[in-house]
């Protein structure tokens, strides 16, 4: 993965197929503590004490089409790279949250990249879904909610092309307002 | 013009749209349109497929052509990644591999718009995701 913002894809994906109705995708920078934190939580079906042992290897996968699963094995790579960590909790039936810490300064601490694409790519591939993006650095923030979205949109689908040109341009405004792409 | 920033100028920008919308009258049968589907597991995504779909869900917007732009997960051919399946209305399904932004052009034009056939589609006798998997 080149950047942070494709191992969001990679990690919403799974929340996607494990039928989860809202995903909560957060990054918490703090340049005091040298910590950048990006968490993705679901509602998903979750996963049992046994297969949570197995996900980061990079041998497990849920799939029948191939025999290896490398989405969460190489954010948690990237993360201890940097000197950081992945940490996953679940719950059958109630979700999953997925943790990883990257050393702030760190030289392999991949750039974030493409964030608002990736957002852009989520919600338009699936508007039935509830997403949440909060990314906060230093104190400041910008916070997105699709359902906040859909209000102001009333009966315009989100996935118009056109819309999605509109949010876009929304989510990187906001965001380049608080130095993200730093 | 200025910037969209918040929702409120969302909605505005929304509403221009919205009259703009109503002049043109789309259909809005999904029997009609074509459907693509983007194969976007890890290793679409490590092979580009995110830049692949945004261009394709760009240019079939620019070029007028009334489709469905979605997302699949990893259909067994991670080596030929990206990999794309398109469905033209009434006929089946073919898959596209190794499609970077060139081919992807090359796919609407030639595949897309004049139903011509073009290279790199795998495999031959390819059915459907839903059959693939019972096996």
């Amino acid at each position: 993965m080149k950047d942070l913002s494709l191992h969001i894809l990679d990690i919403a994906q799974n929340s996607i197929t494990a039928k989860a109705k809202s995903i909560f995708i957060g990054i918490e920078e703090d340049s005091a503590a040298n910590t950048y934190i990006i968490r993705v939580e679901d509602d998903g079906c979750g996963m049992s004490k046994e297969v949570l042992e197995l996900v980061t290897d990079p041998y497990y996968t849920s799939r029948t089409t191939r025999r290896v699963g490398l989405g969460i094995p190489l954010f948690k790579q990237n993360a201890e790279q940097t000197g950081g960590y992945l940490a996953i909790d679940s719950e059958p039936g109630r979700g999953t949250v997925i943790e990883a810490m990257f050393v702030h300064d760190n030289i392999d601490r991949p750039e974030l990249g493409d964030i608002s694409g990736v957002l852009l790519l989520l919600i338009g591939a699936n508007p039935e879904l509830h997403f949440r993006y909060v990314h906060r650095k230093d104190g400041q923030g910008y916070a997105l909610d699709t359902r906040e979205l859909q209000e102001a949109l009333d009966d315009m689908p989100v996935s118009n092309p056109n819309i999605l040109g509109y949010i876009k341009e929304m989510i990187t405004e906001n965001l380049a307002a608080i130095d993200v792409y730093q | 013009m200025t910037k969209i920033k918040s929702l409120a100028d969302l909605r505005k920008k929304k509403e221009d749209l919205q009259a703009k919308i109503a002049l043109r009258e789309k259909s809005d049968s999904p029997e009609g349109r074509v459907l693509v589907k983007v194969a976007m597991a890890t290793c679409g995504i490590a092979s580009g497929s995110k830049d692949v779909m945004e261009y394709i869900a760009d240019e079939l917007n620019k070029r007028n052509i009334d489709a469905i732009v979605s997302q699949t997960g990893c259909m067994g051919y991670c080596y030929a990644e990206p990999t794309i399946e398109v469905t033209l209305p009434g006929k089946e399904p073919v898959v596209y591999g190794d499609v970077d932004v060139k081919k992807a052009d090359e796919i609407i034009e030639k595949y897309i718009r004049n139903q011509e056939l073009v290279d790199g589609i795998i495999p031959v006798n390819y059915q459907t995701i839903e059959n693939n998997k019972e096996e």
